[in-house]
């Protein structure tokens, strides 16, 4: 048992490559994951039960069922009930962005209701609406206190974003299956791979606590 | 310019107003008191609709602001309200709390705004403070912040609700000595609190609320001096 250190520097540059589309595909879903939990986050603190009872199914649904059943249903369900084909990408992108979406709305729904009940009533005595109230004085404040389970979930997301190997989506594990498979030195490769989203992950929480910082309140 | 009648409320099945209805007119001064409980919070809080009374009429410049069919966020703008915990929005400048609704609400340009907002600092003694945050001011700094942030809607009446009771004692005159200024020119306020000696000195008149109901009214001469009510003497007793 020893580690061919070798066999992953030659192959270094393909699983760069695969990091990278690691990092594009985490990317686009978190963006999809923060527009989704916005929306079904405040959605799921309205008085309104039009929008609170779709918000908790949704977040129900995909919290109670596995990351990998979901791509499949996008990536094999679809063409086989509706004939929609996507393409690896796509299903690979919509599927891990919808999942994010529901922890989101849950990080987004508790940010909102730490907020201390004074604010909402200082702000709306000045005659601020519902709407303006959230947008000046309830949003900015829940943001910055959900900046840490935020930087957490795109650590997570970076992470599930191996899932999608399963749909020969060529992302860091599916690279490194590749040659592992060619070279049957496992234990190498994916130690190598395990290396390379350590690096990311790291990166990301650096990035995560240069943006709490920048967004500071004294 | 506040009319007040037969307003109930309930939270479930807690009855804390029993009918109560009052009058304030223009520039007047009114100190409710009571004890802890009796429903003062939730009297002032209704007046701009915070709460949702039961049932009732409350009428606001002739306007029925009870009536569902009101524009309450309007209405709110003409009001003002200060909190016992000021409630000032921590991620923004002393400046940028009192110039965030005149900007928002009424369409006043940034800079205009901004010059407003200087000159209520001033007034309120903290001309120097505008580029703090809540966090680096004190309690009794904070809250004449937050009473300038809700002169900057230039609203017709104020209401305090015990603006003085989260400070230190030592801050508590700086606060109230505003509070006095603004009812020399002519504010129109309803002021909860405990502050006898500003009952005494700056209000027009005093109402007593006991249990969900007034239970004397009258001016700070006859309620110190002649109070007639045996729940009136009692609550005297209790706070001088
Ligand atoms: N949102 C609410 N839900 C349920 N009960 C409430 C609510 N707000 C107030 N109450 C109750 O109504 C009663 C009157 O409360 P209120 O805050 O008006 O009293 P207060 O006279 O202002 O007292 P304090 O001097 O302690 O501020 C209390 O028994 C209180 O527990
Ligand atoms: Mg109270």
């Amino acid at each position: 048992m020893n580690v061919n250190l070798n066999l992953i520097i030659t192959n270094l540059p393909f699983l760069i490559k695969g990091a990278l589309t690691t990092i594009v595909i985490t990317f686009f879903a978190f963006l999809l994951g923060l527009f989704l939990g916005l929306f079904v986050g405040i959605g799921r603190t309205s008085k309104i039960k039009l929008f609170r009872i779709p918000s908790s199914l949704y977040v129900q649904f995909i919290r109670g069922t596995p990351l990998l059943v979901q791509i499949f249903i996008l990536y094999f369900g679809l063409p086989s009930a509706f004939n929609i084909n996507l393409n690896s990408y796509v299903a690979g992108i919509l599927a891990l962005g919808i999942n994010s979406g529901a922890y989101i709305a849950e990080i987004v729904r508790s940010g909102i209701q730490s907020i201390d009940r004074g604010q909402i009533e200082a702000a709306r005595s000045l005659g601020m609406t519902h709407a303006k109230a959230m947008q000046y004085v309830i949003l900015p404040q829940a943001f910055r206190r959900i900046l840490p389970p935020l930087g957490n979930e795109i650590i997570i997301l970076l992470k599930d974003s191996s899932l999608v190997s399963t749909i020969a989506l060529p992302e860091l594990l599916f690279n490194g299956k590749l040659v592992a498979s060619r070279t049957y030195d496992y234990f190498s490769m994916y130690l190598g791979v395990a290396f390379v989203y350590l690096i990311l992950t790291w990166a990301a929480s650096q990035l995560v606590s240069y943006i709490e910082r920048r967004f500071a309140i004294p | 310019m506040i009319k007040v009648k037969d307003l109930h409320k309930k939270f479930g099945d807690l009855h804390v107003l029993k009918g109560i209805s009052a009058e304030i007119k223009q520039s007047e001064v009114v100190v409710i008191l009571g004890v802890s409980g009796s429903g003062k919070s939730t009297f002032l809080r209704c007046i701009n609709r915070l709460e949702e009374p039961t049932s009732g009429q409350i009428w606001f410049d002739n306007k029925l602001i009870t009536d569902p069919e009101a524009d309450i966020n309007r209405i709110r703008q003409h009001v003002g309200m200060v909190f016992q915990q000021f409630n000032l929005f921590p991620h923004r400048t002393a400046i940028d709390n009192i110039t965030l609704a005149p900007i928002k609400l009424k369409g006043v340009e940034p800079l205009i705004a901004r010059k407003l907002a200087e000159e209520l600092l001033q007034k309120v003694g903290l001309g120097d403070k505008a580029d703090y945050y809540p966090s680096q001011l004190s309690g009794g700094q904070q809250q004449r912040v937050a009473i300038a942030r809700a002169l900057a809607m230039e609203p017709q009446v104020m209401l305090f609700d015990e603006p003085t009771s989260a400070l230190d004692p030592e801050m508590i005159s700086e606060v109230l000595n505003v509070m006095r200024d603004l009812a020399k020119e002519g504010m129109t306020m309803v002021v909860v609190t405990h502050e006898m000696g500003f009952a005494r000195e700056v209000a027009d008149r005093l109402i007593l609320i006991d249990k969900g109901v007034i239970v004397e009214e009258g001016t700070p001469e006859d309620f110190f001096n002649n109070a007639q009510n045996e729940r009136t003497k009692a609550f005297l007793g209790k706070i001088l």
